[in-house]
């Protein structure tokens, strides 16, 4: 593994390591590895590197870059930067160039990160393996014959096989908190407004949030601490007071409840699933936490209100891609190599006819599945039988969350998915796929924050899978749950190196 | 639940698709799986469960009325698919080339 995002920011603020250094060797690693992995779509090796000489030069001048000065860090397509491409995983946004940084982006460069490159992910966000990115999936650093998950499938496999200690994701359904399990790192979801979307490619605007993916707790913390808080640019982000989420280690744990739902546990789940929930109950029983059971009657239904609401505002966000203002148009030499133009459509002459032939080619199967669907749910005679349908469904899955919390829960501990990472082709059928989001859809439709980490390893010596946990807390308490989540990476320890990375310099 | 041809094709329309007869056949079968899935949500008793369409803790945010900085014309223009200059008077400039709105529209 390369060496953590605080060790990176402490040398290079100590001038122990010059910025340049770290950056050449994270390029490095990232050019060796790439090939086999697919976790990056673009490299700035020029600009990474030009970065990295200005932080050395305020160093120079005596001047502080920032907390993360010198740090590797890398982006999620789908978060805007103003140099190189913005493609969201998407042959509609292709070629497509940002005018502008998100304030998650400009947040890390201001605190004196090295912006490396831009990590893969399923298209738009939409997807659970990796495998629906225009530009080819992203291999399991653990095993390059697997998933990485996804949709934040890039960002989880370029920290897990230890090229960078940092990268960004983004988290609609589980898109951090599921890669980072199947990848064996630590992700966090922040609660819903904690960081600014600014810069976000929206898939569903109620549920999206940008988080952090990481190699242990602290890092992850370091991180937030600088991406979250308020954003004039974002009106969904939440005006509170800036907070740090880094703690002095040696600070000794509150008096800790951790509650462990029923549903945690199924006759269907890997053993190692379970086994990895056992493990991390004993841990904390250790070091004097208390467990108690708690309910989450509407887990089930959780998944299926989720992929409503979802299409729903995915149907509706991904309406402007129309081929007209920016991304893909289509040509009238590929008149007839897409579909079918709808017979009202055609009627309508040329503008609409280059709406429905732009966005059939440049959008993916998952995508327009999911615009089809969410399109469905919303047309008139549907809408009250599945919109609002599962609207009330998502009001139950949060007030089930708000029980817990009443009873006095600080976190409640679930596994990031049922199973270990499955092989690339191994999912085909979608609600195959979308079951494996049962534990991680219901925190984005409460809005909580959400903290995934190692549990355990699945298999035999050789070839053993990370399997992840995740702990849930009440809305805007990430410090506790933060606190509590390295609790468990203490007591709990479990080996991280990705077998296959590369050596790190 | 099952989806007539003709449903799937009234979605692409809404959608702005264009679909081949195949991915026409497809989408049926999924979204009949999908939303066949969705039928368990018919179970819970929702009375008094009100809609919850958003968690975010902001309502009706105010910022003050002042002018803030707006991308150039060029900018935007560069990132059209498809720009044409040219125009009379106070016409003239750089335009983002869409097909024919009005009378029927022609070709892309």
């Amino acid at each position: 593994m390369t060496a953590s995002a605080t060790q990176i920011a402490a040398d290079v603020r100590a001038r122990r390591v010059s910025a340049a250094q770290v950056c050449r060797d994270a390029l490095a690693r990232i050019d060796a590895a790439n090939p086999r992995l697919n976790a990056f779509l673009q490299v700035f090796h020029d600009r990474a590197l030009e970065q990295a000489r200005a932080i050395d030069a305020r160093m120079a001048r005596g001047e502080d870059p920032g907390p993360l000065a010198g740090v590797p860090v890398a982006l999620k397509d789908n978060i805007c930067l103003e140099w190189g491409r913005t493609t969201a995983g998407s042959r509609m946004l292709e070629n497509y160039e940002s005018p502008f940084s998100a304030t998650a982006a400009r947040r890390l460069i201001d605190a004196g990160a090295v912006i490396v490159g831009k990590t893969n992910l399923d298209e738009f966000g939409m997807g659970s393996s990796g495998e629906n990115s225009a530009f080819g999936p992203t291999r399991n650093p653990h095993d390059e014959s697997r998933v990485p998950g996804g949709s934040s499938s890039g960002s989880a496999a370029a920290v897990a096989a230890g090229l960078v200690p940092v990268a960004l994701g983004s988290d609609t359904g589980g898109s951090i908190r599921q890669p980072a399990g199947w990848c064996g790192i630590v992700g966090v979801k922040p609660t819903y407004g904690r960081v600014s979307r600014y810069g976000l490619i929206a898939y569903a605007s109620s549920l999206d949030q940008i988080g952090v993916l990481a190699g242990m707790v602290d890092d992850a913390a370091l991180a937030l601490s600088v991406i979250a808080g308020p954003d004039p640019l974002d009106a969904t982000s939440a005006r509170r007071e800036l907070e740090e989420f880094t703690h002095d280690p040696s600070t000794p744990p509150p008096s800790l409840v951790i509650g462990v739902p029923r549903q945690a546990r199924a006759a269907s789940h890997h053993a190692a699933v379970t086994a990895a929930l056992d493990s991390a109950i004993n841990a904390y029983k250790v070091v004097g936490a208390r467990i108690v059971d708690v309910d989450l009657p509407h887990t089930d239904h959780a998944l299926a209100a989720y992929y409503l609401v979802a299409a729903a505002e995915a149907s509706s966000n991904l309406a402007r891609y129309d081929g007209i203002r920016y991304g893909r148009r289509s040509s009238p030499a590929r008149e007839g190599e897409a579909g079918e133009v709808p017979e009202s459509s055609r009627a309508e002459g040329g503008l609409l006819d280059l709406y429905c032939r732009s966005r059939s080619e440049g959008l993916g199967p998952e995508v327009q599945r999911r615009i089809m669907l969410g399109t469905y749910a919303l047309s008139a005679g549907y809408y009250d039988a599945y919109y609002l349908t599962a609207l009330r469904a998502r009001r139950l899955v949060k007030t089930d969350f708000d029980a817990a919390w009443a009873a006095g829960c600080h976190a409640l501990l679930l596994p990031t998915s049922p199973g270990p990472a499955f092989r690339l082709g191994e999912r085909a059928d979608p609600i195959a796929m979308y079951l494996e989001d049962v534990y991680t859809v219901g925190v984005n439709l409460a809005g909580l924050p959400a903290v995934a980490l190692p549990g355990g390893r699945a298999g035999e010596a050789g070839s053993r899978l990370p399997v992840g946990l995740q702990l849930v807390g009440p809305a805007w308490q990430e410090s506790s749950l933060l606190r509590a989540a390295r609790l468990l990476e203490a007591a709990n320890p479990v080996p991280r190196t990705a077998t296959s990375a590369p050596a790190s310099s | 639940m099952a989806l007539s041809a003709d449903e799937v094709r009234r979605v692409a329309a809404l959608a702005r698709l264009a679909l081949t007869q195949e991915q026409v056949e497809r989408y049926r079968a999924d979204l009949a799986a999908v939303l066949g899935y969705m039928e368990r949500l018919r179970g819970l008793d929702l009375a008094g469960a009100l809609p919850l369409a958003h968690v975010g803790e902001e309502v009706n945010r105010l910022d003050a009325d002042e002018p803030g900085p707006v991308l150039p014309d060029g900018v935007l223009q560069k990132m059209a698919p498809a720009t044409w200059a040219g125009g009379t008077g106070l016409q003239t400039g750089v335009f983002i080339k869409v097909p024919k709105v009005l009378g029927g529209g022609g070709g892309a």
